[in-house]
């Protein structure tokens, strides 16, 4: 058995650890006590697995996507689908997780970042399932793409508020999170999306999603008294994939991370952190791979999914992929597209342009494959967020 | 002894207290980085801290966002900011810190940035975003060299990391005034001088308190309790509301900042 757990300053090797001003460093301690005292508490896990059963709808389905096995010719693609979560992708299992812990804390504002937009709906859900304040920051690029998620977290009495700096995207919303954050350190808490940040955040937001994997691996030796051979998910920050691949990191499976390809291999034009080689920096509070140019300032990134448009990507991936234990591949904006307009017609599942990159690898690796082989597919989300983008690509 | 070491040697024995103005290297322009900074000397700067534009400074306030922004725009990199340093060195002799996040450090190598910085007349290196271990590693590397590690210590900081941190502090200690980013305030919080009299226990060095200090009236407060007053949002606003005049106007504006020093001299 391999250990996968970080060390106590939350390194896995040489990745992740603690950069911050020195402010952030009494609530990342006091966040990190709050969690370890609750990790291991089977009342929390209970109170936590009662919500996952009762409010998120779990466990989610792993469906045989028969019609689109038949069609590729070779292995057996399951889908875990997370998009029939509550609020429509996994995102929710870390929110419902981490606002028991700011309860437990006694904290009563909530911040966070959003991408997407799904992390800042289930945010947002969660704020006001137990009616505490809320206040999201969103990157007036993503705000633009993925407008009806914005009018989603308003209606759930969220505070959208728009990031203008920088390239108005993900990367940026962190930055005010943060800023946020050591300006209100006393009264806030940061509930970060993604398995991203300064230690504790990619082990808490990891474990809170291991459950999507705890479950997948359950459910498959049920349906096919086996483990899969390979499993499929997209990587933005990451939290989906290791979600699933975790509980699976010392079974003999295969794991393919798939990162966003973009509209090309130049910095600037895709989101993919382990393309050529790749780069190590610090961003964020985290050390890891990152997408930069030559005088270590942060590159700009594109993806046609919000969700993945990330110019790093969380520790734990980045140690897995230097063990070669995953391996990371990337789809591009064309091959997503063509993945979430083949789901759809094929199993009448429109999947999140995020998780049709990991369909999009599945489609080609599939064929290939004999069939007797089983594949697992992470549907992260529901790609109702997406008809916009994609209606306004293919006019 | 390090050079800001002997410059708060000398501030003690004259019973002085510290002026520390800061500038984004590259805004508006390098060249008129560098006439700013001169200016700054002139009219009794102390030390000059020179922040290394980052694309993603999470510490940072909307005026220093901006004024990184400008730099980046412009092409400014790390061995511009170097270059510089060299430049200023060649005319002054007051000692110069580097105010980075880590990542252009990190990218450029920790040894290859020692030299390259030794090489500049660089004194001193404050890097917002690194704490506890990998400061201490940093420190290490430093060491080879005459550049100080500058530490931060913070209100939410606790005794017993105020004591970690003074015991391998550097130069001077850098104290954040109040929780938050960088930007002018109208008042410096109580929560500043708190602070500095329980460093004050686990030390002898000197203590600059920073963020949120635009007046006169905050700089004589600071002076009180502290070892000297670092102004940054302040003088960087001035720059960018002047693009026209900049030297100048940022010479107006010191000039009615800083108060007479010989008031605080009989201490």
């Amino acid at each position: 058995m391999t250990n996968y757990e970080p060390n106590e300053r939350g390194y896995w090797g040489e990745y992740g650890g603690r950069f911050v001003p020195e402010t952030l460093v009494a609530p990342l301690d006091e966040l990190a006590s709050g969690y370890f005292a609750v990790r291991d508490d089977p009342d929390f896990q209970a109170e936590f697995q009662h919500l996952l059963n009762n409010y998120v709808g779990r466990p989610s389905p792993l469906y045989l996507a028969s019609r689109l096995t038949e069609m590729l010719g070779g292995a057996k693609i399951y889908l875990k689908r997370e998009d029939l979560d509550h609020t429509g992708a996994h995102k929710i299992n870390n929110c419902v997780g981490q606002i028991l812990l700011a309860r437990r804390m006694g904290k009563n504002r909530i911040i966070a970042e959003t991408g997407a937009g799904q992390h800042g709906v289930a945010t947002a859900t969660v704020c006001a399932l137990f009616g505490l304040e809320c206040v999201v920051y969103m990157g007036t690029e993503d705000m633009r793409r993925q407008e009806p998620n914005v009018f989603r977290m308003q209606l759930l009495g969220a505070e959208v508020r728009g990031v203008d700096s920088g390239s108005q995207t993900l990367k940026d919303a962190i930055n005010e999170a943060l800023r946020d954050w050591v300006t209100n350190v006393d009264t806030t808490y940061y509930l970060l999306g993604s398995a991203l940040g300064p230690h504790p955040y990619p082990l808490m937001v990891r474990d809170f999603q291991s459950i999507i994997g705890r479950e997948a691996r359950e459910q498959i030796l049920t349906i096919e008294g086996r483990l899969p051979d390979v499993l499929v998910a997209c990587v933005g920050g990451g939290s989906n994939a290791i979600g699933l691949f975790h509980p699976f990191l010392n079974d003999e499976v295969r794991m393919i991370g798939v990162e966003a390809g973009g509209r090309g291999d130049a910095l600037g034009e895709h989101a993919a952190r382990f393309m050529a080689g790749g780069d190590v920096g610090v961003l964020q509070g985290t050390k890891s791979y990152l997408l930069q140019d030559a005088n270590g300032q942060i590159a700009p990134t594109h993806s046609v999914s919000a969700g993945l448009d990330y110019a790093s990507i969380g520790p734990e991936h980045a140690f897995l992929h230097d063990m070669e234990r995953v391996e990371y591949v990337s789809a591009s904006n064309e091959e997503a597209l063509a993945a979430f307009k083949m789901l759809s017609e094929a199993e009448g599942i429109i999947p999140a342009l995020e998780s049709s990159h990991a369909v999009a690898h599945a489609l080609k690796i599939a064929p290939a494959m004999s069939q007797d082989k089983v594949m697992i597919v992470n549907l992260s989300g529901r790609g109702d967020k997406d008809i916009g983008t994609v209606r306004d690509i293919s006019r | 002894m390090s050079k800001i070491a002997d410059k708060f040697m000398q501030l003690r024995s004259e019973g002085r207290k510290g002026f520390i103005p800061f500038v984004t290297a590259g805004d508006p322009d390098l060249d008129t980085s560098l006439e700013i900074a001169l200016k700054l000397a002139d009219l009794g700067a102390d030390i000059i801290e020179l922040g290394v534009p980052f694309s993603d400074p999470m510490a940072d306030g909307p005026t220093i966002q901006r004024s990184s922004e400008r730099s980046i725009r412009n092409g400014t990199t790390l061995n511009d900011v170097l270059d510089l340093a060299r430049s200023f060195r060649v005319k002054s002799d007051i000692p110069l810190v580097l105010f980075s996040y880590f990542n252009p450090i990190h990218h450029l190598g920790l040894k290859e940035f020692r030299s390259m910085a030794a090489r500049s007349g660089i004194d001193g290196l404050l890097l917002t975003d690194v704490i506890e271990n990998e400061a201490a590693k940093i420190s290490e590397v430093l060491e080879e060299s005459s550049i100080d590690l500058i530490s931060l210590i913070a209100p939410t900081t606790t005794d017993e990391r105020l004591r970690d941190i003074c015991s391998r502090a550097k130069g001077f200690i850098y104290a954040v005034s109040r929780a938050g980013v960088t930007g002018a305030r109208e008042s410096t919080s109580s929560t500043a001088k708190q602070l500095v009299d329980r460093a004050r226990k686990f030390t002898d060095l000197p203590i600059g308190v920073g963020f949120g200090i635009s007046t006169p009236t905050q700089i004589e407060e600071v002076w009180q309790y502290a070892d000297a007053a670092v102004v940054g949002s302040a003088i960087v606003s001035v720059i960018e509301m002047n693009a026209s005049n900049p030297v100048s106007a940022v010479e107006t504006f010191v000039a009615g900042l800083v108060p007479e020093r010989q008031a605080t001299a009989a201490e």
